[in-house]
């Protein structure tokens, strides 16, 4: 029973550790943007979310050979790689980091988490309605 | 619960941005200072940014720290003034090297850097909010 509650609660878990995750990174972009050479970083949310949901590591690496090396696997599912942005504007100290696309990616984050808390909150209650059968 | 760390990160931006406020307010009161506790006329300061990870285990959230603050290395700006008791042989003073329109430049820029940082504290705290509000009715 236990487990078929986790089930039933982990999409939204997972999208909630992420995008609170992604909001941290985005806090760091905006909090750099006038520190020189800060290169502004974000993950790919998509894969990121598909890999934690299937419990596995995405990269693997194509071998040749039984014996090549693989990733170890103790990155945290959670805390995905984090990946450069291409910026669409060079600055002359380095700085990648531009305001519009942060501030638009920080909103968007925002909102999606109040609608996986939102999401949420409504499973916990027809949880409850299922439970108290009223 | 990550998101109380981008309030860590946040913080640590307007405290940075703060400090730049405050360089940009100390050259901006020197501007006409001819002189200065070394004898030399008082020189532009800039604060050095530079990107710190919050914790050592974790490197992902980077927070802003002042790494420094630098002394411009412009060279002072030359007034002709014989009646002065600071001028030289020639009857130059030597005034101080700050740009005025520079100054004015940075106070803007910090002072909307630390708005934003505002506003996502802001934000932080709205969906902090309603994260512990979850499953009450």
């Amino acid at each position: 029973m236990l487990g078929k509650i986790d089930d039933y609660f982990r999409n939204q878990e997972t999208a909630l550790k992420m995008r609170s995750y992604r909001q941290e990174i985005l806090a760091s972009n905006i909090a750099n943007a006038d520190t020189p050479n800060y290169k502004a970083r974000d993950f790919d949310f998509k894969a990121a979310y598909e890999s934690a949901r299937a419990g596995q590591q995405t990269a693997t690496l194509a071998t040749s050979n039984a014996r090549h090396l693989q990733p170890s696997l103790t990155i945290d599912l959670f805390a995905p790689e984090l990946k450069y942005r291409n910026e669409r504007q060079p600055s002359i100290d380095g700085n990648t980091v531009e305001m519009d696309t942060e501030m638009k990616e920080f909103t968007d984050n925002a909102i999606r988490y109040q609608a996986s808390v939102t999401f949420l909150q409504r499973r916990i209650e027809s949880m409850k309605t299922a439970l108290t059968g009223q | 619960m990550s998101m109380f760390r981008v309030f860590d990160v946040a913080a640590s931006g307007m405290r940075a941005q703060s400090a730049r406020l405050n360089a940009v307010a100390s050259n901006l009161a020197n501007a006409e200072s001819v002189t200065s506790s070394n004898g030399q006329p008082y020189r532009a300061k800039q604060v050095v940014f530079q990107a710190q990870p919050l914790t050592a285990n974790n490197k992902q959230s980077v927070g802003v720290q002042v790494a420094g603050v630098i002394e411009d290395q412009a060279p002072p700006k030359l007034v002709f003034d014989p009646k002065s008791p600071f001028a030289d042989a020639n009857g130059y003073v030597a005034m101080p090297n700050v740009n005025v329109v520079d100054e004015m430049t940075n106070m803007i820029s910090a002072s909307r850097s630390y708005q934003t940082n505002i506003d996502v504290m802001n934000t932080a705290k709205t969906l902090l909010l309603r994260t512990l509000s979850l499953g009450q009715v």
